[in-house]
């Protein structure tokens, strides 16, 4: 009979739900980025291509969108630098609980920052 | 009782694990543990290129109203933004998609299935990595097409 194992990192609770979150957050940039990439290259087409196709990029709706990816990008970048803690520092997997709320508190103050002053310019009267 | 597999990003044959647990051999030995490392490695640096992407291109002045045209152009004559911005395209290119490498092997149990998932995944990064350098490097801030000055581009005084 099986016993439940005890005190791993990836099963269960704040190890494996931001497991799951870092996997989500890296599919939502992964795919973001190939279409960032098709668009920015309108450059190369003309000046008035990329422009028009930026100009999407500057209504209401996607400065939502923009603040949302954001939100996954901080999160995967400090549950990132929280990864490697876990693996290169000595006290990494004793302490990857703690290490999380860190990062869960850094994210929130990041993404705020980021939020009031990008959507006060986006939706802001122009 | 339950059968665990042996993980399918180094299967048994592939020269990596079995037999006798084989660390060193073939020249696949140490991809995983490279790919490993080079996760770990590319994403301190893509934390450092892509907040400073994102500080400099939305949060500084008018922010996103002030990219167009004339905002690429403005930051691709000078090749320190060239390079910071290749490097963060070759790094984000691969460190996503040996990402979605990993995903692949662990969700889609089929070996037809994995197999064809990573060889579209390895096109598109394939032409996003090249188009994405052609345009750094081969953009031009004054396009003229047939002897015709596109409008929005940033011509010299004839």
């Amino acid at each position: 009979m099986p016993t439940k194992p005890a005190g791993t990192l990836y099963r269960g609770r704040e190890g494996m739900w931001s497991w799951v979150g870092h996997r989500i957050t890296g599919v939502v940039i992964f795919f973001f980025l190939l279409v960032h990439v098709l668009d920015t290259s309108l450059v190369r087409v003309s000046p008035e291509a990329y422009t028009a196709v930026i100009g999407a990029y500057k209504n209401p709706l996607m400065a939502l969108g923009e603040t949302g990816l954001v939100a996954a990008i901080i999160f995967h970048a400090f549950n990132g630098l929280r990864v490697i803690a876990i693996d290169f520092w000595k006290k990494g997997a004793k302490y990857q609980r703690q290490m999380l709320w860190i990062v869960l508190a850094l994210w929130l103050v990041t993404f705020a920052g980021f939020a009031i002053r990008h959507l006060s310019l986006a939706l802001g009267g122009h | 009782m339950t059968t665990i597999e042996s993980p399918r990003s180094g299967k048994i044959g592939s020269g990596k694990i079995a037999p006798k647990y084989n660390r060193t051999g073939s020249s696949r030995g140490n991809f995983e543990m490279i790919a490993w490392l080079f996760m770990r490695l590319s994403g301190i640096v893509l934390v450092v290129l892509i907040f400073g992407h994102l500080f400099v291109n939305l949060l500084v002045g008018e922010g996103i109203h002030a990219i167009d045209f004339g905002f690429v152009a403005g930051k691709w004559a000078d090749p320190f933004w060239q390079f910071w911005d290749l490097a963060m395209l070759w790094l984000a290119m691969l460190h996503g998609t040996n990402g979605v490498r990993t995903i692949i092997n662990d969700y889609a149990e089929k070996d037809s299935t994995r197999f064809w998932l990573k060889v579209v995944l390895y096109a598109a990064t394939a032409v996003i990595i090249i188009l994405g350098t052609l345009v750094i490097f081969t953009f031009n801030p004054c396009p003229v097409v047939d002897g015709v000055q596109l409008p929005g581009g940033f011509c010299p005084a004839p």
